[in-house]
């Protein structure tokens, strides 16, 4: 079945002065209607240009990109504003206009873009005030009603973000693309806005596409997850498969450094005794929790392990455990506890110089 | 001892050059603007890193702006005098100095329009674009709002700098403060009317800086 968003063969080449760069190369996706879809990747992978591909804003060089069943390589130009209007986008920067209180920003597709047209109408045939009785509806999705008539300035970053989805929602687009909405907020602020999106997911059917470098963002709300790195799609999947079972360097990198999990550099001598030891990456499905498996093994080989981390975290919306763990020098031990883990269910992932 | 000779003549010609000079600079801002913004406008959106870039566009009005503005105001007032005759009847007078004052004026105001929207954030356009506006849209509803402060700190320059080129009216018959400074301190050794004429120049240019700062200042909604 063809998906809400079909991304085929994607390329993006910038051409400088200096030398010609390939931002994305051969890109493949398949994004379903309701899906909320992590595209995660470092900075510089790519991954602002793929989402500006999506809806344009970057023409592709290479590829197609079918929204609905629609090429959009083949829309006019005043057709593809059309189709932008069904595709909002929200931002790092949160991009509101300062000049304008939170109403007025709101109101700005409404009158000036988007909704008239797809009516049938010419662009801003929605009256003023259905404008306005609109648009505070739509604060009060996003909680914000007190602050009708606040300019940006005067809003917090998480505030801000929240107008912005407000504005995202008035064309009552197909599709959100969100591009490091969350990456300028604080931990607390990053979560009471990704509850936002999860529910305006749930309550409008909105397929959402996320764009960020934090895993835990893909973690907490998103369904499927892909991997960008050097401007190639490196893995995709559903996020608790690719959780468990990294296959890349580019995943195992992304998932085992967590968001506000800055690694300690260690001193020299610390260093050295880390050197050489064998640290496995462990993550517990939800049967494997009844067994106390690390003390049966601990038993069972009479050799003891060093838990260096220990954690729990929300993948999908289900808790899962995950450890890391540095195991004893002998070679056959090693294999031989990895195997033992494995048939009790557990993912098991060898990281290499895990450092603390 | 001066002033002493200040008769009631010299106070009505004051007058007169005041009310000369503001003919003069409001006019030539005002017309000088009815080119200029739409120049400055095309300027910024034509821009490679514009809303609508066009080379050609931009490279015409480009060469025209720096033409115009090479040229010195007192040989532009000269030159443009068979243009002036055609457009307001007779090439001196008050009126005359307006149409060299608003040539000189118009791509002046453009670059700093130009200026001014080259300032507005490229994300908020990305947002407006990614909602689907058209370039027309963008251009009312986001490039001239969100650099409207800028706007107006620039009409305050071009009225100060129109001011100053009006001062030099006098070799057409212009009139104003400048004419008045010059003919009575430079042709006659009177330095006290030059002195009054220039104070008040002074003065003038001291009232459309504070009123041009403080609309500005009202009229921004980034810090409060």
């Amino acid at each position: 079945m063809a998906g809400m968003i079909e991304v085929r063969n994607l390329g993006k080449t910038f051409v400088t002065k200096d030398a010609d760069v390939e931002a994305l190369q051969d890109i493949n996706l398949s994004i379903q209607a309701g899906d909320i879809y992590g595209i995660i990747g470092m900075s510089g992978a790519g991954k602002s240009t793929l989402v500006r591909c999506l809806n344009f804003l970057e023409r592709p060089t290479g590829g197609t990109v079918e929204i609905e069943g629609r090429d959009l390589s083949m829309l006019s130009e005043k057709e593809l504003r059309a189709q932008r209007a069904e595709i909002a986008m929200i931002f790092q920067h949160f991009n509101l206009l300062m000049q304008k209180n939170v109403i007025d920003n709101i109101c700005f597709p409404l009158l000036y873009a988007g909704v008239g047209k797809k009516d049938g109408g010419r662009k801003g045939t929605m009256s003023r005030k259905d404008a306005r009785k609109r648009a505070e509806e739509l604060l009060q999705i996003v909680g914000l009603t007190e602050k009708a008539k606040a300019y940006p300035s005067q809003l917090s970053g998480g505030q801000k973000q929240r107008v912005a989805i407000a504005r995202a929602l008035a064309a009552n687009p197909k599709i959100l693309l969100c591009d490091e909405a969350t990456s300028a907020l604080d931990p607390q602020t990053t979560q009471s806005i990704l509850q936002l999106l999860k529910q305006i997911n749930k309550d409008y059917g909105i397929t959402i596409v996320i764009i960020t470098h934090e895993m835990s963002v893909v973690r907490e709300i998103c369904s499927h997850v892909a991997i960008i790195g050097g401007g190639r799609l490196v893995e995709q999947g559903r996020v608790s498969e690719i959780f468990s079972h990294p296959k890349t360097k580019e995943a195992k990198e992304l998932i085992v450094k967590g968001k506000g999990e800055e690694r300690r550099t260690l001193e020299g001598h610390q260093k050295d005794m880390m050197k050489g030891k064998c640290c496995i990456r462990i993550v517990f499905s939800v049967n494997s929790s009844f067994e106390p498996v690390i003390a049966n093994m601990v038993l069972r080989f009479g050799q003891p392990i060093n838990i260096l981390r220990a954690d729990t975290k929300n993948v999908e919306g289900i808790a899962r455990g995950e450890m890391i763990l540095s195991l004893p020098d002998d070679m056959q031990m090693q294999a031989d506890m990895k195997e033992y883990l494995t048939q009790r269910g557990l993912a098991v992932e060898e990281v290499d110089g895990y450092v603390v | 001892m001066w002033f002493s000779e200040w008769t009631n003549e010299m106070t009505v010609m004051m007058m007169d050059g005041i009310k000369e000079t503001l003919f003069m600079t409001l006019l030539s801002t005002l017309f000088g603007y009815l080119l200029g913004l739409p120049m400055g406008i095309a300027l910024a959106v034509t821009d490679k890193n514009g809303v609508r870039p066009n080379a050609v566009i931009y490279k015409v009005l480009d060469v025209i702006a720096n033409i115009v503005r090479s040229i010195p105001f007192l040989i532009l007032l000269i030159l443009v005098m068979p243009l002036t005759k055609a457009l307001v009847g007779r090439s001196y007078g008050t009126a005359a100095t307006v149409v060299p004052l608003t040539l000189a004026a118009a791509p002046f105001i453009g670059r700093m329009i130009e200026s001014s929207i080259n300032e507005v954030d490229r994300g908020v356009i990305e947002a407006a674009q990614s909602m689907g506006a058209g370039t027309m849209t963008i251009i009312m509803h986001v490039l001239l709002v969100e650099a409207r402060t800028s706007i107006l700190v620039g009409v305050t320059i071009a009225l100060g700098t129109i001011l100053g080129y009006s001062a030099m009216a006098g070799i057409v018959g212009g009139g104003g403060l400048g004419d008045i400074a010059m003919r009575y301190g430079y042709y006659r050794y009177e330095e006290e009317i030059m002195f009054v004429a220039v104070v008040l120049l002074v003065v003038l240019v001291q009232i459309f800086q504070t009123l041009g700062m403080k609309m500005s200042v009202k009229l921004d909604r980034r810090q409060r």
